[in-house]
């Protein structure tokens, strides 16, 4: 945990150096996101309520699944870009370090610009928090907290089976963005709406329904209350995936620099 | 006029190499088609009179757009280009005897082109044979489908003249990720890639009709359906014959700019 700290404050300081850069792309990161909003927003203009879930409703779906999406790929962007470094054969050097190589490759790389987008998902969150009518008690902010980290977990992991994937293939395939992207992209909307044979897959499959729909149903009065212990469930999620790197790390050759 | 043709051929065949690399880009975009059409279904079961399209007419928009990404996606640009103007290899490209716009003009369509021609047919043979409201439907009637392959080209020929004004304020800027992100994000809301025209408010949708960037997909796309039909068609079908000249001269006239204060950097 320390040794992640120090990647931590390394990349930080990177990344301070070039002030204005930073800048534009955090804006840049905003703007992006931007527009999905402004997509809804003109969605809800037009229909205001989709499958029971109104316009502030579905925001603060959207607002959390961005925020856990962000967070994550803040965090795990050393994996979006491990076939860079099976490409190169820097693994080689990772496997060589006394130290475990999950942590090195998380440290190997992080992007800060990230925050224009979690800096979105919090105006988000928070415009939905504000004025949809959820009576908040100390169980439902303890629902969402759960919400926010069961689902970086979650894509963590996903961003885990895309990195295990370059070692059989050292390119990274981009149908592994329907899991990730897509499900950022499409998670703006409360999972149910894309039909029932879409929310088993996302219960049973890849647990997204788990840390949003579920979650989200309890947040408005309409769930049992188990269902706020779900994003718990969701994180074991993250065994298989282990499961896959390790199988990865075995199979690993080297493709030389 | 032959060398640009050269050049073309020779980028049109390089992007025809790259089959494994479609076959995964083919798969993804059948699986953001079918979501985006779910979602589509679910608020058309919400209120089918606000709906502004029939929605079989919408399933082939987000079809065609599947199929044809790779002709209209702005963040498609090639890094290459930019490359060279960041690291200083755009000084052999000054070089040669050829205009630098009309080449990299030539090497964008062929880009574009390529992974269109490798991409679209899988996505629309077997759209086309998915039950009725859901698949792609067959288009209203001959002239349309003409002029939907008339306006898909002067749609790419758009596009690829607006991605040229990117290239060229990398040359005032060097570096090119502000602009570019900027850029991209606008024209993918405005040329109707995150939800169609048609869903755009009243007022904002009109504005947004003049722009050149409703003369990118949102043409071709909405001709093939017949949503896009009557005198509404020729008014669109001029806008983009006015834009495409604009976009065109706006670029050469950046060019000569750029070309009379270019620095070569790096080394």
């Amino acid at each position: 945990m320390r040794l992640y700290g120090k990647y931590f404050v390394i990349h930080l300081k990177s990344v301070m150096v070039y002030k204005t850069s930073f800048l534009l792309t955090c804006i840049g990161q905003f703007l992006v996101s931007f527009n999905v909003f402004l997509g809804v927003y003109f969605m809800f203009q037009r229909f205001h309520v989709v499958e029971g879930f109104t316009y502030n409703e579905a925001l603060l779906c959207f607002g959390i699944t961005l925020m856990e999406f962000s967070l994550a790929e803040t965090f795990a962007r050393g994996f979006d870009l491990f076939s860079y470094i099976v490409n190169k054969g820097e693994f080689d050097r990772i496997l060589v370090r006394p130290r475990n190589e999950i942590l090195q490759v998380l440290g190997s790389r992080m992007e800060f610009s990230r925050i224009g987008r979690i800096f979105q998902a919090i105006v988000m969150f928070a415009y939905g928090f504000a004025v949809s009518d959820v009576s908040w008690n100390l169980l439902k902010i303890l629902t969402v907290i759960l919400m926010i980290l069961g689902g970086s977990v979650v894509f963590g992991g996903l961003f885990l089976i895309y990195a295990s994937i370059c070692f059989f293939t050292t390119e990274g395939l981009e149908f592994m963005n329907i899991f990730t992207d897509g499900a950022r992209e499409y998670g703006k909307y409360p999972v149910c709406i894309y039909g029932k044979r879409v929310l088993q897959l996302c219960t049973f499959m890849v647990p997204y329904a788990l840390i949003q729909y579920y979650p989200l149903l309890y947040l408005l009065d309409r769930g049992k209350a188990y269902y706020s212990l779900l994003p718990v469930v969701a994180c074991l999620f993250l065994l298989p995936c282990l499961l896959l790197w390790k199988l990865g790390v075995r199979h690993y050759t080297s493709s030389g620099s | 006029m032959r060398k640009y043709l050269a050049f073309f051929r020779l980028r049109f065949s390089m992007g025809l190499q790259y089959r494994a690399a479609a076959l995964s880009g083919v798969i993804t975009q059948f699986a953001w088609g079918v979501m985006e059409i779910l979602m589509f279904r679910a608020f058309y079961r919400a209120d089918a009179e606000a709906f502004p399209m029939t929605f079989q007419a919408t399933a082939s928009y987000v079809w065609m757009q599947q199929a044809f990404l790779a002709l209209f996606m702005v963040w498609m640009m090639e890094n290459e280009i930019f490359n060279s103007i960041t690291d200083g290899n755009i000084a052999y490209e000054l070089c040669r005897p050829v205009d630098i716009y009309n080449m990299w003009f030539a090497r964008s369509l062929a880009n574009r082109l390529s992974r269109a021609v490798l991409r679209c047919m899988p996505i629309l043979v077997v759209t086309i044979f998915l039950p009725a409201p859901y698949g792609l439907m067959r288009p209203v009637s001959f002239s349309a489908f003409l002029l939907f392959l008339l306006t898909l080209f002067l749609g790419l020929w758009v596009t690829a003249a607006f991605c040229m004004l990117i290239y060229m304020t990398c040359f005032f800027t060097i570096s090119p990720m502000g602009v570019r992100m900027v850029a991209t994000s606008v024209v993918e809301f405005f040329s109707g890639a995150v939800i169609p025209l048609p869903f755009f408010p009243d007022g904002f949708r009109q504005v947004a009709a003049l722009l050149p960037f409703a003369s990118m997909q949102n043409v071709p796309l909405r001709i093939y359906s017949g949503d896009l039909a009557g005198k509404e068609m020729w008014q669109a079908v001029s806008l983009q014959i006015f834009w495409l000249f604009a976009l065109t001269f706006i670029g050469k006239l950046l060019n000569t700019l750029a070309m009379k204060k270019v620095t070569v950097q790096g080394g």
